[in-house]
């Protein structure tokens, strides 16, 4: 079989090859792009530091694969639909879901996927059964299709998404109708404790596209400017009628696969140390350090600035009251139906029975 | 309007082509739907009527084809889709009951779902493996989804635009026995029915018979029968499986002091288990009588020639009567 294009720009040294885009060339774009995965970088942390001192759930940490979501927040148009799996704040953010919904969501609240932005109004919510999400992409970009309208769904999966038939029959399925649609494998390497090379015996996950009719490629995710790039050209493609890409982003899952998992029970420290070498923020700083674009202020007020925003975002969420109880039956149907009427009042008779009694119903 | 006879076939067929032709954001989309009309030709016409884009032929998997339609459907179209058989739905049971049933609650209402499974059901066609079950009970069981079974031409009609106009995920049922069976005069008239009431096919005041789609055949049969020794049966099509007309099925047992419930299914964790309960707990003091089940035993549907012992039959529902009758 012939080899798939695999597509890296930035170094892990900092190196930007002669054949990267014009854009790379610019300040602007790039000091975007770095500021927005140091942004993601510390809400993360924020969160898992919120996990450990039991104020928020369990949560699933993006940290080392933030340009994945960055390039993809930065490349989709506001019409666009994102359709994304759990490890996604990265891109979330950008598409305009407010910390204070992904605080919410993670902390125990359905008003989280309520996403308010117009941007991230039609987009989906984060989606925790394995792969399913595919599907629902291929289905925006039906819509699309038959309404003529030039807009891509750009769908997200983890690297142990691939063996799921979702995922199969969601690239089938796009390659048969030419759907607008771009799949993004962000393969972190570890599906919880099973590495990739057990996961499946293809060389690539990008190869699974050929049996699709599909193009398939490889580009390091670690390299934003690689991902942006390649973005460009499915997003393009996808738009103008030409059907469906999938990108295998190559990165690295540095944390555990959520806050309720130990990553030391099952990989060695010695390849989250080389991992750690390759991780996408540092290399862009040196990238742009070395072009004088960034120095030790310039870290230290971006740092600051986003602390606090989070501090805000925190406080913000915290101040928000658990929903009334009503709520649990508000919006399971569009209204709840007569013939169940007697479930809810069951419900509510008991709490004001225990308002009475002086019980919390928590 | 013309009148003229339509089976519940046809029936399934000209709402179909109504709601398609008064809502732009129907869709339909199955396997084999389009140039072939659907493998029992409730699809044809279709995509000569409204086009490629909105009859779609899918790939042939049924999983795919329930989470292409979720995505269509938080887009605001209505997505109609065929599960070919309803044995077959099974691989679609993920998207269906992760997301299909909880959209539009995971999401505060602000993403929705309202699309419709179609699906032939139930035994008694001689139909290969596979293709006989009736597991309305497995759908019923979830939250956000309403379940519906058909019984007659003009049901399937009303019930079926009812459930497209629906705001959330129906999945709406279709004996295939009585696909063919008793044509009736219809309507075009693009009238809906309710999705959470029972019909009354048959009023009587000496006891109450439950039932819902094939087994409808015989349970009217066996009302009959009855009528023969001035015996008055009253007959209630259930037609809405989740949620349970409870106000009605209470009324009449109240009424009739005695109830028999005629179910297809297996009987084990089956919706007449349900009535049951429900009964037993709002007119315990007012029945006359155990409520009996007849239902199937707890066997697959088996390959067709001992079908006929797996279906419910005239004899078996009189003898329950019979039991009912007698009590007391």
């Amino acid at each position: 079989m012939q080899d798939l294009p695999f597509t890296r720009f930035l170094a892990a040294n900092g190196q930007l090859a002669s054949d990267a885009p014009a854009w790379s060339a610019e300040s602007q774009p790039l000091q975007q792009l770095y500021r927005q995965m140091v942004l993601t970088r510390l809400f993360d942390q924020k969160i898992v530091a919120l996990q450990r001192t039991g104020r928020i759930g369990t949560f699933a940490p993006a940290l080392g694969q933030e340009a994945i979501g960055v390039a993809i927040g930065s490349r989709m148009q506001a019409e666009d639909v994102f359709v994304p799996y759990y490890r996604d704040s990265a891109a979330q953010l950008m598409r305009g879901v407010s910390m204070e919904e992904i605080l919410l969501y993670w902390g125990g609240d359905e008003r989280g996927s309520d996403y308010r932005a117009a941007s991230a109004v039609q987009d989906f919510p984060v989606c925790v059964p394995i792969a399913t999400q595919a599907l629902h992409a291929c289905g925006v970009a039906t819509a699309f299709r038959i309404r003529g309208e030039h807009r891509v769904a750009v769908t997200t999966c983890g690297d142990g998404a691939t063996s799921k038939g979702d995922f199969l029959e969601a690239l089938n399925v796009a390659g048969a109708w030419q759907l607008p649609v771009v799949f993004v494998i962000n393969n972190n390497q570890w599906a919880i404790s099973v590495p990739r090379r057990i996961q499946c015996a293809a060389p690539t996950l990008a190869q699974k596209a050929l049996g699709a009719g599909i193009p398939g490629e490889q580009v390091d995710g670690n390299d934003v400017i690689a991902v942006c790039e390649r973005l460009d050209a499915a997003l393009q493609r996808a738009r103008q009628g030409k059907g469906p890409t999938l990108l295998e982003c190559l990165t690295y899952r540095l944390g555990d696969h959520t806050t309720a998992d130990d990553a030391s029970r099952y990989r060695s420290e010695e390849e989250v140390r080389q991992a750690w070498r390759e991780e996408p923020i540092v290399r862009l700083r040196t990238l742009l350090a070395g072009r004088g674009d960034w120095d030790e202020a310039r870290e230290q007020a971006l740092v600051a600035d986003a602390q606090l925003r989070l501090q805000q975002a925190v406080e913000r969420f915290e101040a928000i009251a658990p929903r009334a109880p009503e709520a649990l039956f508000e919006h399971v149907y569009a209204s709840w139906p007569q013939a169940l009427a007697e479930q809810r009042e069951t419900l509510l008779e008991r709490l004001r029975r225990q308002a009475t009694q002086g019980v919390a119903h928590d | 309007m013309t009148e003229r006879s339509y089976s519940l076939l046809e029936a399934v067929n000209l709402a179909l082509h109504r709601a398609m032709h008064d809502d732009p954001n129907v869709v339909l989309l199955g396997e084999d739907i389009g140039v072939n009309g659907g493998v029992f030709r409730a699809t044809l016409g279709l995509r000569e009527a409204f086009g490629l884009k909105r009859v779609m032929d899918t790939p042939l998997a049924e999983n795919m084809i329930a989470g292409l339609s979720i995505g269509m459907a938080a887009q605001g179209l209505r997505p109609v889709m065929e599960i070919q058989f309803l044995g077959f739905i099974y691989a679609a049971m993920e998207q269906l009951v992760s997301h299909a049933s909880r959209l539009r609650n995971r999401t505060c209402g602000r993403l929705s779902c309202p699309l419709v499974v179609r699906a032939p059901m139930g035994a008694g066609i001689r139909a290969p493996e596979h293709h006989s079950e009736s597991v309305e009970a497995l759908f019923a069981h979830i939250p956000g989804l309403r379940v519906v079974v058909p019984s007659s031409p003009a049901r399937a009609y009303g019930l079926l635009l009812g459930a497209i106009d629906d705001p959330d995920p129906v999945i709406f049922l279709e004996p295939t026995r009585l696909y063919r069976m008793n044509p009736q005069p219809l309507i075009d008239d693009g009238r809906r029915l309710p999705l959470d009431s029972c019909f009354t096919l048959r009023e009587g005041s000496d006891l109450t018979l439950i039932s819902w789609g094939g087994a409808l055949v015989e349970t009217l049969q066996a009302a009959e029968r009855l009528a023969e020794r001035g015996i008055a049966a009253e007959v209630i099509d259930l037609a809405s499986i989740k949620p349970l007309d409870l106000q009605t099925l209470e009324a009449s047992a109240r009424k009739t002091g005695r109830v028999v419930i005629v179910q297809e299914a297996p009987v084990s964790g089956g919706i007449a288990a349900d009535i049951c309960a429900a009964l037993y707990e709002r007119v315990w003091f007012e029945l006359q009588a155990p409520i009996m089940r007849v239902c199937a035993p707890d066997i697959p549907p088996p390959l067709y020639r001992l079908e006929p012992l797996y279906m419910p039959e005239v004899g078996e529902i009189l003898a329950a009567c019979e039991r009912v009758l007698d009590f007391g």
